[in-house]
């Protein structure tokens, strides 16, 4: 019997076969992993992609067995936390992996988001790539809300008090949106339980979808590197681009070492500073949730601090919403924001590095002052580096059409 | 053929059948939303709430709750209510001017009922936390006594009435209530018996 071997090399017999004649198995393994080339001189900003990966499945994980133990009801919920601490074997590993998981789930992402920002990578053709990653933080930023909610602390508690009332700030239907996201005429024990929903399925279903769609638009058009050059114009005679190396075996051994870094990072956090003194776990969520009185001093987690900043800033509700809004959103215009003709930060100009760096300084300032008390110096502070973070967004199309480039290579620079 | 295709009619069809899909949809996402607002429990649970106020001193403050929301009870003394005046120019909203703030019968001055007794919400206009009670006045400029929210630092007076340029836009809620008694009131009800 004749075999006919189709170009993309079917094994001829076996268990593979025939899976293969059933299923893409080795197209898809060819297409993502052994033939899915990236360049060769990546450096250490690569590998937070699958850090993000890496601890999208602690979380998973982790949360799967903590909804096996926790209670989503207001009077049992912060009992239930504590009973998971103290009765079930292991129940504190897997709530600290979890909790500390948030905060390193933020830190990885926000360190892959710099990384797009320092070598161009949202620059055409890769639009799509980084809108899509751009949702995969809103619906982060949300998970991570819903999440802080459940503990049913005093943080708990009157966070989303906060957070849910900015959306009474809305004209017109504002006051009735708050009465559909909280099913009551307060925080209470049926807004506790549709939280939990969001938490546990709506959203994780939602940010596992859109990180196959962010891989798939990133195989699509291939990697970005540290030059920003494009590495499919210049292919070998195997139509394989020469600066390009093989996803897998060369830069999964190389993730490989990085996740065990990673790892040794996370288990030191999760076994000697849980809490990281109160910027994971703040110190008030340790309390029951009070409804009678809130917190001295009410602040978000870390993440969300450089945002709560900018809302304290203004001294208007809706104004204040407005602009925390546009602060989030901003970032996803960036592909249309930025005119420079060059993508790596290694051959742009003077400008674009300070405008980069001061941008960094203010995200930083902003985000320790969204921890700090609203009282008139923070306030001001808070103003002058909100004015600096929406500067380097909105005037970007005029600094990068004036900042002198310098010229790209046509290969990329690789120290070998 | 493709020639033989009447486009008018498949456009029709076309644009017909996803009309109707979509009406459908829409008629279809009603029960879902509504499963969202308060149910009726939750609306049970929100009825009324009787207050006795006897054993209130004057400058003295409770806290109740009523639909889960924490309203304050203060007995405003002499020397209190003499001060609502001296705020007046400090005020974004002195004379209760934002109907939405407060029934009619408060929306006066001292914005309640009985100028004595100040029954009002406990959530900061800004952004819902509870507004701490600080009546002495002073040391800050300005300041006359009242509530200052933690949060973001708004202020309002004795009466519940906003400062100017705080990120609070409007005096802090005084919710129905009425006397059912000379010293008992019930606060989520105007009208019906007691």
């Amino acid at each position: 019997m004749a075999r006919v071997e189709s170009e993309i090399g079917k094994p001829k017999s076996g268990l593979l076969k025939w899976i293969d004649d059933r299923f893409p198995l080795t197209k898809l393994m060819k297409e993502h992993a052994t033939e899915y080339y990236a360049s060769k001189n990546f450096n250490i900003w690569y590998v937070f992609g699958v850090l993000a990966m890496v601890v999208l499945v602690i979380q998973l994980v982790t949360g799967i067995f903590l909804t096996m133990n926790y209670k989503p009801d207001a009077s049992e919920a912060f009992a239930s936390v504590e009973y998971i601490m103290r009765d079930v074997e292991w129940g504190w590993l897997m709530r600290y992996m979890h909790s500390t998981g948030a905060s390193f789930f933020f830190i990885v992402v926000y360190l892959h988001m710099f990384r797009g920002m320092l070598y161009g990578s949202y620059k055409k053709p890769r639009e799509l790539i980084w809108i899509i990653g751009m949702l995969i933080f809103f619906v982060l930023m949300a998970e991570a809300f819903a999440g802080y909610l459940l503990p049913w602390g005093q943080m708990s508690y009157w966070g989303a008090q906060v957070i849910i009332s900015l959306f009474g700030a809305i004209p017109f239907i504002g006051e009735t949106l708050v009465e559909y996201i909280r099913g009551d005429y307060s925080i209470s024990d049926i807004t506790l339980n549709r939280f939990f929903a969001l938490h546990v399925i709506v959203l994780p279903l939602a940010l596992i979808g859109l990180v196959v769609v962010h891989i798939m638009a990133l195989h699509e058009v291939g990697s970005n590197n540290p030059d920003g050059v494009e590495i499919k114009e210049n292919k070998g005679p195997d139509g394989v681009p020469v600066d390009g190396v093989a996803f897998h075996p060369y830069h999964t051994s190389k993730d490989l070492v990085a996740i065990i870094v990673f790892l040794m990072v996370f288990s030191f956090v999760v076994f000697f500073a849980p809490d990281m003194g109160g910027y994971f776990l703040e110190h008030a969520n340790f309390e029951p949730a009070d409804t009678m009185a809130t917190p001295e001093h009410i602040a978000p987690v870390w993440y969300f601090t450089p945002y709560y900043a900018i809302l304290r800033a203004v001294p208007d509700k809706l104004w204040g919403a407005i602009l925390m809004g546009l602060a989030v959103f901003l970032p996803l215009f960036l592909p249309w924001l930025d005119r420079s003709r060059v993508r790596s930060i290694r051959y742009r100009g003077w400008i674009y590095r300070s405008a980069l760096g001061l941008f960094v300084i203010s995200f930083f300032a902003l985000g320790w002052l969204g921890l700090q008390p609203a009282e008139d110096l923070y306030v001001l502070m808070a103003r002058v580096f909100s004015v600096i973070y929406f500067g380097f967004f909105l005037l970007m199309p005029y600094y990068t059409t004036i900042d002198k480039t310098r010229p790209v290579p046509d290969r990329v620079v690789y120290h070998g | 053929m493709t020639d033989d295709v009447d486009r008018n009619r498949r456009h029709f069809l076309t644009v017909a059948t996803a009309v109707t899909g979509g009406v459908g949809i829409a008629l279809a996402s009603i029960p879902f939303l509504s499963s969202l607002k308060p149910s009726a429990r939750a609306q049970a649970l929100g009825a009324p709430v009787e207050v006795p106020l006897s054993s209130l001193e004057p400058g003295e403050m409770i806290r109740v709750t009523w639909r889960g929301r924490l309203v304050f009870v203060l007995r405003r003394s002499d020397d209190m209510l003499a001060r609502l005046d001296k705020v007046t120019e400090y005020l974004r909203d002195p004379g209760s001017d934002v109907v939405e703030q407060q029934p009619e019968y408060a929306a006066n001055q001292h914005r309640s009922i009985k100028p004595e007794y100040l029954v009002i919400e406990g959530s900061c206009t800004h952004l819902g936390c509870a507004p701490l009670a600080e009546f002495e006045v002073g040391p800050a400029d300005n300041w006359f006594g009242g509530f200052f929210c933690p949060c973001h630092g708004s202020r309002f007076d004795l009466a519940g009435r906003v400062y100017k340029s705080v990120p609070a836009p409007t005096n802090l809620r005084v919710p129905p209530y009425r006397y059912i008694r000379d010293d008992v009131i019930m606060i989520g009800a105007e009208t019906g018996a007691a």
